[in-house]
């Protein structure tokens, strides 16, 4: 089979998990092209991690359709397991072995020799910039360069799918950026990525295309610039008037832009140009503490959305 | 920095990555165990030899000096505990190597979990470990085995039988216990009161240092649910032709197997469900 732009290599149907009478995944339908990024982006407890085991092949669906590189996970798991590479939430590294160990035990899952992963290991320490720390225990490396570790480990196979639960969480900006550019780069390289995250920024920096997910539903799917686009407006002003002062001036401000939020610290007033509505409310005499205007975001798509925020 | 040379799905044969799973688990444990051999071994080698200086030497010359080797079916002392000696080092060989890695994989480090997202099936990750523990409980015994053809305290006809049933009585026992650990959600010191409350008691009342016939019958039914007491049976029969009808030596031998068979059986269900649900 040639890969090409356009094969379909995960594909949701109906697609439906639950765990007795909770509805983990209620019914969603998806599908994800070779050499994409995809985001799945949510709120905890929005089926984000559950779908991700589906299509990892190692939870079974209730029901509904799921097929992954054109074959049946329910079946198949192991062929499919094959050539996917997976980066759970937590990374699950073998704190004991040092960090070449942890890579190359990892390979030998795979039933690859030990000639192949000689050289592989040293690649993908490199890659990781771990290469220093080959002789460490996984244990005592910091937790970026333990989530790079699992990267890693989850590209030691040399996978098809990329599969990353929440990859930056927990760490610092420069880590985020370092990982980020590392993911980039594989994609670059075909490896198609499917990401979960609770970041905006993480998923309009990586995902072609998303789906925003809510309560075990699809909310809205599309690349970022289209939600945002149909979803919000192309500014955002953002104003604080003290916490207990928000509510009353909201209720003068909202005639004035397209659409409001009220949140417990602030009010979001959606617009086409931001400074002008703020000279505007600075010339009816309201006088907020802060301001600031910015690019509409895909928080605000979610906000939209759902009506709540997505990190709490 | 030098890009990654990738070919996505190319690396891997998924064919030949299933056919071997086990042993690529039995490959990982090893790797960890080899980080400990020096306990291993020094555990291996000091048991015994502990053994025949206190039970052997003292005990044993002084049983052998009371019953002029009669009492206790016509052989020495030593060569009467040695199949209970045997049978018990084999259970604890096995038991560290079935419920601690367990419990790391699902509970402590959740390693299980890294490796069922693997073309590795959970069954081959039980298989895996069983069969490390299978290992070291075969090291233990065969060290423990040495030692005591070495100090001339069995011969060496006593070998390949008391092996066999040591092994036994240790598959038995890491299948049971590896069922048991799969189920367990968190650590609660269940291993410490397993080995002061179940290995120590079954150990003293297995008939391993007497025949279980000199218990009061209401504490023989501890020897008859214990591998350990039927490994010993079966190895005092085995080794130096203690007498027994064949209808004891099947059943002794098939409780030993039901062992093994049945906590395999509970085990790979509950793998397949902790690690695929």
């Amino acid at each position: 089979m040639f890969a090409t732009a356009k094969e379909i290599v995960i594909s949701a149907r109906s697609l439906t998990k639950k765990y007795k009478d909770f509805v983990a995944v209620d019914g969603i339908d998806f599908e994800v092209r070779r050499g994409e990024a995809f985001g799945l982006l949510g709120p905890n407890g929005a089926g984000k991690s559950t779908t991700m085991k589906m299509i990892a092949s190692v939870s079974q669906r209730t029901s509904g359709d799921l097929s992954i590189l054109g074959k049946e996970p329910n079946t198949q798991g192991p062929e499919i397991r094959a050539h996917l590479g997976v980066v759970p939430q937590k990374d699950l590294l073998d704190r004991e072995l040092k960090v070449w160990e942890n890579l190359f035990t990892y390979g030998r899952y795979f039933g690859l020799s030990r000639k192949f992963l000689k050289d592989k290991v040293e690649e993908l320490l490199e890659f990781a910039q771990l290469t220093e720390k080959r002789m460490s225990k996984a244990d005592d490396l910091s937790g970026g360069m333990q989530r790079r570790l699992a990267i890693a480990r989850g590209l030691v196979n040399e996978p098809e799918i990329l599969m990353l639960d929440e990859p930056t969480t927990g760490l610092d900006p420069q880590a985020r950026h370092i990982l980020w550019d590392r993911l980039f780069r594989l994609k670059e390289q075909g490896v198609t990525l499917v990401i979960t995250t609770h970041y905006m920024d993480e998923a309009e920096q990586l995902c072609d295309r998303l789906i925003v997910m809510d309560k075990g539903k699809i909310m809205a799917e599309g690349s970022p610039a289209e939600l945002i686009k149909k979803y919000s407006s192309k500014e955002v002003l953002e104003l604080r008037f003290g916490t207990d002062k928000n509510e009353a001036a909201a209720e003068q401000l909202k005639d004035l832009a397209e659409r409001i939020e009220v949140l417990p610290d602030r009010i979001l007033l959606y617009t086409q140009k931001g400074e002008d509505l703020l000279t505007q409310i600075v010339d009816a005499g309201l006088n907020p503490i802060t301001s600031l205007v910015r690019r509409s975001s895909l928080e605000d798509v979610f906000l939209r959305l759902t009506g709540r925020s997505l990190v709490e | 920095m030098t890009d990654l040379k990738f070919s996505p799905g190319k690396a891997v044969d998924p064919q030949r990555a299933i056919r071997w799973g086990a042993f690529r688990v039995a490959e990982y444990r090893i790797r960890v165990l080899s980080k400990w051999l020096w306990s291993v071994v020094a555990f291996g080698l000091g048991n015994p030899i502990l053994f025949l200086l206190s039970v052997g030497l003292g005990v044993g010359a002084l049983v052998d000096a009371n019953s002029g080797g009669q009492g206790l079916g016509g052989v020495s002392y030593l060569q009467f505990v040695a199949p209970a000696l045997l049978a018990s080092a084999a259970i604890q060989g096995v038991m560290d190597e079935v419920t601690f890695p367990t419990m790391d994989g699902f509970v402590w480090d959740k390693v299980f979990f890294a490796i069922g997202a693997t073309s590795i099936s959970p069954r081959q990750i039980a298989d895996g470990v069983m069969l490390v523990a299978l290992l070291r409980g075969l090291a233990t015994t065969l060290m423990y085995l040495a030692i005591l053809l070495l100090f001339g305290a069995i011969p060496l006809s006593s070998f390949a039988p008391l092996l066999l049933t040591s092994m036994l009585a240790g598959w038995g026992w890491a299948a049971i216990m590896m069922a048991i650990t799969a189920r367990l959600k968190e650590d609660d010191g269940f291993f410490a009161i397993i080995s002061r409350f179940v290995i120590a008691p079954m150990f003293l009342f297995s008939g391993t240092f007497y025949p279980l016939e000199q218990m009061p019958i209401y504490l023989q039914p501890i020897g008859w649910v214990s591998p350990l007491w039927h490994a010993t049976e079966l190895g005092r029969t085995l080794s130096y032709g203690a007498a027994m009808e064949l209808g004891m030596l099947l059943l002794h031998l098939g409780y030993l197997a039901l062992l093994g068979l049945v906590g395999m059986s509970l085990t790979y269900p509950k793998f397949r469900e902790r690690l695929n649900s």
